[in-house]
């Protein structure tokens, strides 16, 4: 089931050392037309210059580890991700709690280069390696009573400062439906830039559901749970009115605080232009099907 | 009291213009930052909030000068109106770096302006604080006379709509915002201490604006 979708870049262009440093070529590379056999999502190449590494890793939104920006960079080396290990339950054929290195050896690591559209309208572009989670789930045998996937965050009073304060109802909790999570762009990552995967990124292993805010890309994953009914998602609890449980990049829907219609690209300094932002953040030709009939402002 | 009158008299040899030179040099210096890569990935809402934080920094600043001196006996009195202005200044830098550099289209930012309560109630706050910046001169205060000290009662709302637009722009449950709003919103509380009938020496030279 791995390799369902294919970069419009190639793994080469991101994590050929020298190509990661002189991105002047990484672009060259992607305007020559290197592995444009990709799903015709409607952004180029050219657009998709991934964000630095540093900024990537130092421009984090984790909760759990402090409101500020620059929070998780600072104290999210004192999670421990070694030993680690997955809960997977509910309808599934196979329960049990899974450790990581067991999940690693049967997963097909591949690299995802996505854009990364956050709620607060700013956006990256992440060159992400990771797994398909369908291929997660079908390891654990998925019932057919289950129509949602719930996951959940680790909760260490011990290692999260952020915790402490009731910002959210702890522990961080999302989820999907199950059609969006077994769709080929849904990703487990447990790396980016080639390397593993930083704690304050969502170490040892994260979603990644590109055409949604981030925040639905829950971190450090501790428990996945196949229900039949909608799970609870953090931001919806906290704020229903503004967070819906779709929470699908849509530049027509409005969220009450930020204007969606646009964003500020990470890293292109202080004088850039905004950017439009994309229906399904660019991905609709893939996802828009799974929304087909949907009042999208009610389901927001 | 008399414990701080030789603070006092020593305050009163410094001048207040160091105040302005300050106030512009550390906006400069942001925006130098800014410019060279110095605020990190996200350097327009860096520069956004460091302003509106020296702003809401300066509002707390200027309502702490007369119960300070009320209070405490510390005459702080001739440093408000440069205080005041550099506050002023710094909201006006805020705003105009959200409507240049952050949201950039005239339409956009009338329509957030009108559309989101957080920027309306901010929005609030620096038009009422537009008077009191354009009457900070003395030729005002003496063409106002008593009406002066009223119009610049509006700091008092001012500042509150400042916390408020704090606490709504971040998202979850946030302490800081709301220890900024409670410190506000003491500091206009004690304006409504009553007065008890003697009033100190140190403490009786007429206020000047
Ligand atoms: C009394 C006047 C004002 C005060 C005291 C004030 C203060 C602040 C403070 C303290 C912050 C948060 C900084 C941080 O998180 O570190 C902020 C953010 C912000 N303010 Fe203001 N502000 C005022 C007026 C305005 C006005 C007039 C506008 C625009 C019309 C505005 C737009 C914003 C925006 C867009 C943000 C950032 C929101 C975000 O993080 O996305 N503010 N302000």
């Amino acid at each position: 089931m791995a390799y369902r979708w294919k970069n419009d870049l190639t793994d080469r262009d991101v994590t050929d050392e020298a190509v990661y440093l002189n991105r002047r070529q990484l672009l060259a590379g992607a305007a020559a037309g290197v592995g444009l056999a990709g799903i015709g999502s409607r952004a180029t190449a050219a657009e998709l210059e991934p964000t630095s590494w540093e900024d990537v890793t130092s421009y984090n939104n984790y909760y759990e580890f402090g409101t500020g920006k620059d929070d998780p960079a600072k104290y999210a080396h004192r999670l421990t991700v070694e030993p680690w290990s997955v809960q997977i339950d509910g309808l599934v054929d196979s329960p049990g709690s899974y450790a990581f290195e067991d999940i690693m050896a049967k997963m097909t690591v591949e690299e995802r280069i996505y854009r990364f559209r956050c709620v607060e309208a700013w956006s990256m572009v992440v060159p992400w390696n990771g797994f398909e989670l369908a291929d997660l789930l079908e390891m654990a045998g998925v019932q057919s009573g289950a129509k949602y996937v719930a996951f959940e965050t680790a909760l260490r009073p011990d290692e999260m400062p952020g915790v402490a304060r009731p910002v959210l109802d702890w522990p961080y909790v999302e989820g999907l439906r199950l059609d969006e999570a077994m769709h080929p762009l849904t990703i487990m990552a447990t790396g980016i830039y080639g390397r593993d995967i930083p704690n304050q990124n969502g170490a040892p292993l994260r979603l990644v559901v590109p055409w949604k805010y981030g925040f639905k890309s829950i971190k450090s994953i501790v428990r996945i749970t196949l229900t039949e009914d909608e799970p609870p998602t953090s931001w919806n609890k906290a704020n229903p009115r503004e967070y819906g449980f779709y929470s699908n990049v849509n530049p027509e829907v409005d969220h009450p605080r930020w204007s969606q219609a646009s964003e500020r690209v990470i890293g292109t300094g202080l004088f850039a232009r905004r950017q439009d932002t994309l229906m399904f953040n660019g991905y609709a030709d893939e996802v828009g099907a799974l929304y087909a009939g949907m009042d999208l402002t009610k389901n927001f | 009291m008399a414990l701080l009158d030789p603070v006092n008299s020593a305050l009163r040899r410094v001048p207040a213009w160091p105040v302005y030179i300050c106030a512009l040099l550390y906006a400069g210096w942001l925006f130098w930052l800014g410019v060279t890569g110095g605020l990190g990935a996200d350097p327009v809402k860096k520069l956004e909030h460091a302003y509106g934080e020296a702003g809401l920094y300066l509002l707390i600043a200027g309502l702490c000068v007369t119960p300070l001196r009320r209070f405490a006996g510390l005459n702080l009195m001739k440093f408000r109106r440069a205080i005041g202005l550099a506050c002023f200044f710094f909201i006006t830098v805020h705003l105009l770096t959200w409507a240049v550099l952050d949201v950039q289209r005239l339409d956009r930012v009338w329509a957030d302006i009108v559309k989101r309560p957080y920027i309306t109630v901010g929005m609030a706050g620096f038009v009422l604080l537009l008077p009191l910046a354009v009457t900070s001169n003395n030729w005002s205060v003496r063409r106002l006379g008593p009406l002066w000290t009223k119009l610049h009662k509006l700091v008092y709302p001012a500042a509150i709509l400042g916390g408020v637009h704090y606490v709504m722009l971040v998202k979850g449950w946030q302490v800081r915002p709301l220890v900024f709003l409670a410190i506000v919103v003491f500091l206009v509380a004690l304006r409504y201490v009553p007065r008890r009938r003697s009033r100190q020496a140190g403490t009786t030279r007429v206020a000047r604006p």
